[in-house]
């Protein structure tokens, strides 16, 4: 069996689990949805922290974004949606879903738009930091916009705001949101594929190994970090209205959860192994089900677990599941040198 | 819309009586020492070891904590600032020799994402142990009134800046003068070549450790005097730290100091101008904006913050 044919056996494997899945497991439809979001953010991740070099603490800024821009543009649009006050001031009690979808629709557009115009922005003065520095200044990011959300009474302040209700049976909802996570997640995946086998993917590695050398080569380095900042900001803002809407309420702590979702996404993608392609997909599969079946075991320890886990994970396992696997078996799963291009004699142009 | 016609009346408030500026000032001045205290901490574990502590903050918390239940206990929250200091010194040995002395030489990123770590551990321990309320502890001594009962300082307030002050001179003095003192400086500038000279630098990172997490620990008392406390007041204190320790750099304790008194005022004035539920919100951005402008500066160069 080719590797081509083994890969696309494998695609179609997880694609067809992914569609039969809530239909098999109706029970836990908002879970499995939950497991492509952390799936989503675990790639967003690495595509900064792993394949770029460059660990935010900050990505959840987008996350939040994309949480309130939808609530607000519904609100504002003033559409009936159930549970919603009307321009007359009454609350409409009819739920008709042509406006729920069209008014979600729209809120995701405009939450992809902030969110990658606030990465380009924001990111052509941070993305110039580097190492520690780039880090915590994320880290400043995240918590001061979960701040700012906070304090900002348009958006709800300290008291959050509700998203509309779905348009009909939670069930329903739990479906719906289900497709659309794993459709993120799924176009996300081949996205970054895509990108990583293209010279993009050549450069952000580049920038990772020897920023200043491959500024040095010619790279354009701001260029593609900002690009890199934007591509997960687009996915992290789509996740975060679909997160808002499926959670009903968005609040500080739904929006901007630099201590749970901000740590997972880091956890899950050095779990799996950091700068691999299956590495985000393979730790944040294993931590959310480990989470979903152990975590209400510990009632109310969990985020300490989380703390140990953490340390242990940084301290004794660095390279993570595709690390590992890398090492122990470099033949199957290492890096491809093209040997006969290497062998190659280098030539340094005619007349020499 | 609001906010801002807000904003410009507290603004012109402030110089239509330039006597509560005096007021923001003295108060930020005073708090300033106690920032200036944790980032000194910070300054010292970040040149000897070259290790971002994001726990600072945590050590700072419960050094408040140890205050706050001695304090509950019938002690005098002032005697209780050795105790404060002594619990935080073994907690930050055991914190040594269990988890940081693995991650000494490792990537920078390792270790910050190790104490990130550390700090989720103990703040969320700290969340269930002591509960999410927040907590004070009461000194017991009045305020103080200059200009005809303008300006109003609390006598602890005073209490805390001097015992601050007391604190960092007894620290400086003693990397100065003493021979621990002196193999951590040396551990800073060179660690290969201490090692060399027959410093254990094992044991003086786990000093430089335990030495940080003390001074935060005396800090987190002092904390608790004056203010509160409560498990996430972490972060805060860590970022604050970080930010003064960028501004004023490694190992100069009279810039750490300046950088700290500077950050007390602006984040008071800011907490006036923009409303206290806004003043974290300043902090966090004030640290963006200065490492981002910084950075500016040194890109000019063709450099960047090393």
């Amino acid at each position: 069996m080719t590797d081509t044919t083994r890969n696309v056996l494998l695609y179609a494997l997880i694609g067809l689990t992914g569609l039969l899945a809530p239909s098999l497991a109706p029970a836990f439809r908002i879970q499995m949805a939950l497991l492509w979001m952390m799936i989503l953010f675990a790639l967003t991740w690495d595509l900064g922290g792993g394949q770029m070099g460059y660990n935010s603490f900050g990505n959840v800024l987008f996350f939040g974004i994309g949480c309130y821009a939808p609530a607000v543009v519904q609100r504002e649009l003033f559409f009936a949606v159930e549970g919603q006050p009307q321009a007359t001031g009454d609350l409409a009690t009819i739920s008709p879903a042509f406006n729920y979808f069209n008014g979600f629709a729209l809120g995701l557009t405009l939450a992809v738009i902030i969110a990658v115009a606030v990465a380009a922005g924001l990111g052509s003065g941070i993305l110039g930091l580097r190492g520690q520095y780039f880090a915590i200044c994320t880290l400043g990011v995240g918590v001061a916009a979960g701040e700012i959300a906070s304090g900002w009474d348009y958006i709800g302040a300290g008291s959050g705001m509700v998203a509309p209700i779905f348009p009909g049976h939670p069930s329903q909802a739990a479906l719906f949101f289900y497709y659309l996570f794993f459709v993120l997640a799924v176009i996300c995946f081949f996205t970054l594929k895509r990108l990583y086998a293209s010279r993009f993917g050549l450069a952000i590695n580049a920038i990772r190994d020897d920023e200043d050398k491959a500024e040095a080569m010619g790279v354009h380095t701001t260029r593609y970090k900002a690009i890199a900042w934007c591509v997960s900001a687009f996915f992290l803002a789509l996740a975060g209205g679909a997160f808002g809407h499926l959670n009903n309420f968005i609040d500080r702590e739904v929006a901007f959860p630099g201590i749970t979702f901000g740590v997972w996404m880091v956890l899950m993608a050095i779990l799996g192994g950091k700068g691999t392609l299956w590495g985000p997909v393979i730790g944040a599969t294993i931590f959310h089900v480990t989470q979903e079946l152990f975590w209400t075991y510990l009632l109310g320890w969990q985020r300490v677990a989380l703390g140990v886990l953490i340390v242990v994970i940084v301290v004794f396992f660095p390279l993570g599941i595709m690390g590992w696997l890398r090492e122990q078996w470099p033949e199957k799963f290492g890096e491809t040198v093209d040997l006969e291009a290497r062998a190659a004699p280098v030539s340094l142009g005619e007349g020499r | 819309m609001l906010f801002f016609l807000l904003m410009v009346d507290n603004l012109s408030l402030l110089f239509n009586a330039p006597i509560l500026s005096a007021q923001l000032l003295v108060d930020g001045i005073l708090i300033g020492a106690i920032f200036a205290l944790v980032a000194y901490g910070m300054a010292l574990v970040w040149g000897v070891m070259d290790i971002i502590n994001i726990a600072q903050g945590e050590f700072v918390m419960l050094g408040g904590y140890v205050t706050f239940f001695l304090a509950a206990a019938g002690v005098h929250p002032l005697y209780t600032v050795p105790a404060a200091a002594a619990a935080l010194y073994i907690l930050g040995w055991a914190l040594y020799r269990t988890v940081v002395f693995r991650v000494v030489d490792k990537d920078m990123f390792i270790s910050i994402l190790a104490t990130f770590g550390i700090s989720i551990v103990l703040q969320q321990l700290a969340n269930e142990l002591f509960e999410a309320d927040v907590r004070t502890a009461e000194s017991g001594l009045g305020s103080l009134f200059f200009a005809d009962g303008l300006i109003v300082v609390s006598q602890i307030k005073v209490v805390a800046f001097i015992c601050a002050l007391v604190l960092g001179a007894t620290l400086f003095l003693f990397l100065k003068h003493s021979r621990l003192g002196r193999a951590i400086r040396a551990t800073a500038q060179n660690a290969r070549a201490a090692r060399i000279m027959g410093v254990n630098t094992d044991r003086v990172f786990a000093t430089t450790f335990a030495l940080n997490a003390a001074i935060c620990g005396a800090a987190g008392s002092l904390v608790v005097m004056t203010w509160l406390v409560h498990p996430y007041l972490g972060l805060a204190y860590t970022l604050r730290a970080f930010m003064i320790v960028t501004v004023a750099g490694l190992g100069n304790m009279a810039s750490v100091i300046l950088a700290s008194l500077g950050l007390g005022a602006a984040e008071n004035f800011a907490g006036f101008v923009l409303g206290t539920e806004y003043q974290a919100a300043f902090v966090f951005s004030l640290l963006v904006a200065i490492l981002v402008w910084r950075n500016a500066l040194l890109s000019r160069q063709r450099k960047y913050l090393k």
